[in-house]
């Protein structure tokens, strides 16, 4: 459908682009350099800094005013067990709707979709008032706790993740595992040992688009975290620009580059598996 | 059977064996504490697990029951719950449960004017650090009080000591009386202590003496009223406060089941009703335009990306997807910068060109304007993502034939590209408008929902879409927490959402078919 263009029409085209690369790049570009700037303030910033320092960045760190480091070990925690033991029910699940043939198991896959409809934030009243219930009497679980916050995240863990990996244990061939068995392994054991290993890819897709949905998740960790030791980098961050906005801008300028750079590697290295999900339903924006 | 069978059950007996230990003693706890449903609901459930985990017939269950336990208390139960919220008055001023509010009522104590008053002496045993004290009434015999239990002193016995030989009881074997500056010294501590005495409870009212105090209010359970016994007014249970007749309330209230009210109450009292059509109008608007503006941006990039005659195509993508790899709840808060009025960029830029300042974040229209701009930085590369891919599937041959024809580009592009992208596209397109009536995230850190709408009763802000309405009624309110309203307006969201998911699963289904044809 294209055809090989005129001189003007290439030159038209590589603008038209670099306009759109304009408008997707200038805020990240004017974040990084307002983080360099020492005059902590958005008023004449220009796109170098006159004495750039890494200032801000210290601070960060070393300012008790707010705990920042905290933040981003509460949110890698929280993420990083929630995806973990996602990951891990998730595989069990579709499992057993890959390989066993049972009562209720269509009608299982399709229920799953139709929870999905309800979004759990819909919820969040009531997940409010469970944990607050939980937590008197046992305080472990309750509000302001990470425990709490993962389990609930937890809730959401079976559902389009059991689809997309139910797919792939499809796609591997049963034949292995019932070799296995008449080796004398048990069925537990031919899931871990063969299945798991050969499924690898699909356990990192899933571990991945949890780990960045609960990193990126602001409005349960808002409502059930409490005490500003306990928040994760999603509720934090946002103390930087309440109130003293102006006056803080060079330091939450920080806080975004080094909020998001685990992200961001994260999106740069697994770029193609991640797409390869994304057009099979995933959304965003 | 080889050992790692035995060995394999073995584990499992274990950690069954762990998961009952634990799960009896949060029985325990659970029933102490007069949580009866909780205690039935877990005994339950772990009577399933056992069953699961012991028979050979369940044994797919195996690998489901972990997922669907968490799916069924984090979600499953919630849902119910909120639904059940939805029809309560749930909120600040009627968190407790009836029977509570009762208790909390009965506990309440007033002095009467001409109430009875003791004198007292105050003991501690040597070396202890509990008080025990012996109270003097007008007439009877002397009381020692000790652990919320007064007792009347019999003269005779050795332990009480006479130790100024008038007659009265004023010491105790092994205690030692404490002086007036040791008394002053513990006074809060003293004034905190109570000792029931029949009816009534003993009190300190000054450093002389204590006083008799008495119930404040009566629960009557066959009338169903609270009387209140200073004024012998009857209060009776209207819309969750104890009422009297004249209309005046007691708090807390308690929490009553309302029936359809709160849904009523959105579409028919004028002042929440009012905003919230506001509310529902712009969240579709919302979602409309989110998805025609990173939609129009995202396919127009794609199509010039899908160029094979384009130089640099891989790495102008690498560019593009940049602000789909930030989390979004970072690159709002920084556009939220952006559009500060005073100092934002866009200002600063604006101002020096054209000399004028827009009030972004301010006025409902700008406010309204820099979401959707926002929106469409955060959600172009998502499109242009789906698009590439799109348009990769179109076959070329088609193209080669309309163009024999006689067709233009500008022709070619919206009688057959767009029609087949279209095909494959909808569902994620109408995915994304679910997602979008439903983005918290972006309107929240960059609006809060403001400005507000005037004279609204319900915190509803111009920019508010359903689901931060929903967040700021239960969490945010002026007027306090509004639970039961909040529920049943994230009911009427589920059954928008829940008809758009059921519109796409259709749509799908039939465009399926029709791309068969293709």
């Amino acid at each position: 459908m294209y055809r090989r263009p005129t001189l003007v029409g290439a030159i038209v085209r590589h603008l038209i682009l670099w306009i759109a690369i304009v408008f997707a790049l200038f805020p990240v570009v004017w974040i990084l350099s307002a983080s360099f700037n020492p005059t902590n303030t958005l008023v004449g910033q220009r796109l170098i800094p006159r004495n750039p320092s890494v200032g801000h960045y210290q601070e960060l760190f070393t300012n008790p005013q707010h705990p920042f480091p905290i933040w981003i070990a509460n949110s890698v925690k929280v993420s990083g067990l929630t995806a973990l033991f996602t990951t891990t029910l998730t595989a069990l699940g579709a499992y057993a709707f890959s390989r066993f043939r049972f009562r209720g198991r269509r009608t299982g896959l399709m229920a799953l979709l139709l929870v999905q409809m309800f979004p759990q934030m819909l919820a969040m009243v009531a997940l409010y008032i469970l944990l607050l219930r939980l937590g008197g009497f046992i305080p472990a679980i309750g509000l302001n706790t990470h425990t709490g916050l993962i389990l609930v995240y937890l809730g959401g863990a079976l559902g389009f993740n059991t689809w997309l990996m139910k797919g792939y244990f499809d796609t591997i061939p049963r034949s292995l595992e019932e070799s296995a068995m008449i080796d004398g392994a048990t069925r537990f054991q031919a899931f871990t040992r063969i299945i798991l290993p050969l499924a690898r890819p699909i356990l990192a897709v899933v571990f991945i688009l949890q780990f960045i949905a609960t990193y990126s998740d602001y409005l349960l960790a808002s409502v059930l975290l409490t005490g500003v030791q306990r928040y994760t980098l999603a509720v934090g961050l946002r103390l930087f620009i309440t109130g003293q906005y102006t006056t803080r801008w060079g330091m939450f300028a920080a806080a975004s580059i080094v909020g998001a750079l685990p992200i961001v590697l994260i999106f740069y290295l697994l770029q193609n598996q991640l797409i390869s999900g994304l057009t099979r339903g995933a959304v965003k924006g | 059977m080889s050992w790692r069978k035995i060995f394999a059950q073995g584990a499992t007996v274990l950690a069954l064996g762990l998961l009952d230990a634990l799960g009896i003693w949060a029985f325990s706890s659970l029933l102490l504490r007069g949580e009866y449903w909780m205690a039935a609901g877990l005994s339950v459930a772990l009577g399933l697990i056992n069953w699961i985990y012991l028979s050979k017939r369940t044994y797919p269950l195996k690998y489901l029951i972990p997922g669907l336990l968490f799916l069924t208390l984090f979600v499953l139960y919630p849902v119910g719950y909120n639904i059940y919220i939805a029809f309560t008055n749930y909120g600040t001023g009627h968190i407790l449960s009836k029977e509570q509010a009762i208790a909390q009522f009965e506990s309440k104590f007033y002095l009467p004017p001409d109430t009875e008053t003791f004198r007292y002496s105050v003991f501690q045993r040597e070396g202890g650090t509990e008080f025990v004290f012996l109270f003097y009434p007008e007439d009877g015999p002397v009381l020692f009080a000790r652990k919320g239990e007064v007792t009347p002193v019999d003269p005779g016995d050795q332990d009480f000591l006479d130790e100024d030989s008038d007659g009265v009881i004023d010491g105790v074997q092994g205690y030692r009386r404490l002086a007036l500056p040791e008394l002053v010294r513990n006074l809060s501590t003293l004034q905190a202590m109570a000792f029931p005495l029949g009816e009534k409870i003993l009190r300190m009212t000054s450093l002389q003496e204590f006083s008799a105090y008495e119930h404040r209010y009566r629960y009557d359970p066959e009338a169903d009223a609270l009387v209140d016994l200073l004024s012998g007014t009857v209060y009776r249970p209207v819309e969750g406060f104890f009422t009297s007749p004249e209309g005046e309330i007691l708090l807390p209230g308690f929490t009553i089941v309302v029936g359809w009210r709160n849904f009523f109450a959105l579409v028919t009292n004028p002042q929440i009703s009012g905003p919230f059509f506001r509310v529902f109008a712009w969240t579709f608007a919302y979602a409309f335009f989110s998805v025609l503006l990173t939609f129009a941006l995202g396919l127009f990039l794609a199509y010039h990306l899908n160029n094979p005659y384009l130089r640099l195509r891989r790495a102008y993508r690498m560019l593009l997807i940049v602000p789909y790899a930030i989390p979004a709840f970072i690159s709002v808060l920084m556009w939220r910068g952006f559009f500060n009025t005073e100092v934002g960029v866009f200002n600063q830029i604006l101002y020096s060109l054209f000399g004028v300042k827009i009030p972004w974040l301010q006025d409902p229209f700008w406010a309204k304007v820099a979401l959707l701009l926002n929106n469409l930085w955060l959600g172009f590369p998502y499109m242009m993502i789906i698009s590439l891919g799109a348009l990769q599937s179109i076959p070329e041959e088609l193209h080669e034939a309309a163009q024999i024809d006689g067709a233009s580009a500008w022709q070619r592009f919206w009688r057959i590209t767009f029609p087949l992208l279209l095909v494959s596209l909808a569902p994620l397109l109408i995915g994304s408008f679910a997602f979008n009536f439903n983005n918290f995230t972006n309107i929240y850190l960059l609006t809060e929902g403001r400005p507000p709408i005037p004279g609204a009763l319900t915190p509803a802000g111009s920019t508010d879409i359903l689901i931060s309405y929903t967040y700021r009624l239960a969490f945010e309110g002026q007027r306090g927490n509004q639970y039961g309203l909040a529920s049943a307006v994230s009911i009427l969201i589920f059954l928008i959402i829940g008809t758009i998911s059921w519109i796409n699963f259709r749509f799908t289904r039939a465009l399926e078919e029709v791309s068969e044809n293709v």
